[in-house]
């Protein structure tokens, strides 16, 4: 097993009677793409904060890349990278003069650092606007050069707050692009987000929050597992004998629930794709076929039918 | 049975490490350089920068006018460069109490909220820095640029004045030319604290500027007034006697001097009117010996608003304390 980059345990952060951190024990390896999901205040920002020291926990601990950002908050800073959710700039300077700045701060030495702000408004595609003042900048091109301070640093972790928000579509692909790309370098990506497509689209694994809690924890297909009973959605356009079908459908081995959506459509929900065995049983009840369709299951569906059914639950 | 060891082994980490690494003042020259860069390019220092130009050359002029008649009876001539009015203007001296203020809270009011509301707080602290540093580096900046221009403004009005006068300074002159520009540094550098704390509590830029001139106007304008009717009531002469009276007004004194612009007002006229040798309410048998219209020495002059100038001093750094406490325990997350 690969080195663990973050690692917390029972962390815990109360603002006066509010807990919005509550046990958590968060384990991130070296290499991967962690996601952090949940509502807005659910904790996803102080648990960031948290990592880098810029806010105290109230007890437990933390771990970051080996060290403690609370007692070493500046070995820990100078090599984690941090895109704040809506990133800002010194709108008067350059976006060379705003990485001058941010160089500086890390005291690298001005050969160096001048090289390394080359390459990655290089990397970013931002080489031609270097010295447009960050004033005229589109958001998307804001987003991309705060990467581009990221990786002055040449950070082992970076820590993303909700990077692909307010960017249009085009955008996000292309920062997700960005994402996989860091990842191919070997850089440890943790980022929160509530935009969960996308998420689904570029994380190894995934972190559900709610109310300081993670409630659950894993890749994307074990999540759908979980909270889905399997995650597969089949459908079925089939006409026959009424009730006929949907007692065979019913009948079949790990299929957690059918529903008639029309008169002659059911929804399925299973652990396995089970396209082969649906189609065997309309027909053995006297039916006839006219669709079949499955669906993967989705980050999206997870995170509903969990919030759902969490809220239910209280609620009852 | 794992919980104790895991006690015991955090235990041995606390002991073995420093409480917190490296130096608070890391990356504090990157932010002093790039703090004071914006002061000195940014359109706001340009415009007080020719307001306090144009007071100066106007004052000086006009000052100088009105001396030449009377050279040569004065030896400290030059010093009346700064304190001589000529209608309607009021001298430099007056100008720059009234001025400096202004420029401080202009150059503090967006300190640290301004950073927030572009949104570059948490990136900037996400660097390898203190807290510390970008505070301290913030205000470093500005009390530079502050005396950057107040230097030279003073050389600018000490050169315009042997033009016109025809004779230079002789030393005794410019070293309390020279203090007298540092007290004004630190008379300024008491308002930009002022502006700096408003900035660290209120988020809105405007609100931090309207709340620093509030009590600037209080000092200006209403604490004189306020001292007049407090001292009255604090120690009433009830019976007429000599001692009552003294006691009231050394109170009114008192009050008065909790305001910087006191301070600053006595220092200066000590330093720039070497004939002043008492500051206050004086009893006559404290001038019993005094040879009247004499210029005291420029140590004894010093000695004589020592207290202020500390006062001015002590006070920038318990403000700049204050907004630093403040800061630190301020939360990043907006």
């Amino acid at each position: 097993m690969s080195a663990l980059v973050i690692e917390t345990r029972k962390l815990t952060k109360r603002y006066g009677d509010v807990t919005a951190v509550d046990n958590l024990t968060l384990r991130v390896r070296e290499g991967e793409v962690f996601g952090l999901l949940g509502p807005n205040g659910s904790g996803k920002t102080t648990t960031i904060l948290m990592l880098l020291g810029l806010t105290e926990p109230t007890s437990g601990t933390v771990r970051v890349l080996g060290l403690d950002p609370a007692r070493r908050p500046l070995s820990v800073k100078a090599r984690v990278g941090y895109l704040p959710d809506q990133v800002g700039f010194y709108d008067e300077l350059t976006a060379r003069e705003n990485l001058i700045y941010i160089a500086k701060l890390n005291g690298l030495p001005r050969d160096e650092a001048y090289r390394r702000i080359d390459e990655a408004l290089e990397q970013m595609g931002l080489a031609d606007v270097a010295d447009h003042r960050v004033a005229t900048f589109s958001r998307g091109m804001r987003q991309r050069l705060g990467v581009a301070e990221v990786m002055i640093k040449r950070p082992r972790l970076i820590i993303m707050d909700e990077p692909t928000q307010g960017l249009d579509p085009q955008g996000a692909r292309e920062f997700l692009e960005i994402i996989r790309h860091l990842k191919e370098q070997g850089i440890t990506i943790l980022l929160s987000s509530h935009l969960l497509h996308q998420v689904q689209a570029v994380c190894d694994r995934v972190g559900l929050f709610r109310k300081g809690r993670m409630v659950l924890e894993g890749t994307v297909a074990e999540l759908a597992r979980k909270v889905l009973g399997g995650g597969y959605r089949i459908r079925v356009e089939a006409q026959g004998p009424d009730g006929a079908i949907e007692g065979a459908l019913k009948a079949l081995d790990a299929v957690t629930r059918v529903t008639r959506t029309a008169k002659h459509q059911y929804e399925l929900e299973a652990a396995r794709d089970l396209r082969p065995q649906v189609a065997k049983a309309v027909v053995e009840a006297g039916g006839r076929l006219f669709s079949l369709d499955v669906e993967e299951p989705s980050l999206d569906e997870v995170y509903s039918r969990y919030f759902q059914e969490v809220d239910h639950g209280a609620a009852a | 049975m794992a919980l104790p060891l895991e006690r015991a082994h955090e235990g041995a980490e606390a002991v073995a490490e420093p409480v917190r690494e490296g130096s608070p003042w890391t990356g504090l020259w990157a932010v002093v350089t790039k703090e004071m860069a914006d002061h000195l390019t940014s359109a706001r220092m340009h415009i007080l920068e020719l307001l306090i130009l144009l007071t100066a050359l106007g004052t000086v002029y006009a000052a100088a006018q009105n001396i030449r008649t009377t050279i040569g009876q004065d030896p400290f001539i030059f010093l009346k460069l700064f304190t001589t009015a000529r209608e309607p203007l009021p001298a430099f001296v007056g100008f720059l109490a009234f001025l400096v203020p202004l420029i401080a809270i202009a150059l503090g009011f967006d300190a640290v909220n301004g950073e927030f509301n572009r949104r570059t707080m948490s990136r900037v602290l996400a660097q390898p820095i203190y807290r510390d540093a970008l505070l301290f580096g913030k205000f470093l900046a500005a009390l530079f640029t502050l005396a950057l221009v107040l230097t030279a403004i003073w050389l600018l009005t000490v050169g315009l004045g042997i033009v016109q006068l025809g004779l230079p300074p002789n030393g005794e002159e410019v070293a309390r030319g020279l203090i007298f520009l540092v007290a004004t540094v630190f008379y300024g550098g008491i308002w930009l604290a002022v502006a700096m704390v408003f900035s660290i509590l209120f988020r809105s830029p405007a609100t931090a500027a309207l709340a620093s001139i509030a009590v600037w106007l209080f000092f200006t304008v209403f604490w004189s007034i306020i001292a007049g009717v407090l001292a009255p009531i604090l120690r009433p002469v009830r019976f007429g006697f000599p001692e009552e009276e003294l006691a009231q007004l050394q109170l009114e004194f008192f009050l008065l001097r909790l305001s910087p612009n006191t301070l600053y007002a006595e220092a200066t006229l000590a330093l720039l009117r070497p004939t002043v040798r008492a500051l206050g309410f004086v009893l006559p048998t404290q001038l019993q010996g005094a040879i009247l219209g004499t210029p005291l020495p420029l140590r004894q002059s010093l000695l004589l608003i020592w207290p202020q100038l500390t006062g001015l001093v002590a006070a920038t750094i318990l403000l700049f304390a204050l907004g630093y406490v403040l800061f630190q325990r301020q939360e990043i997350r907006a």
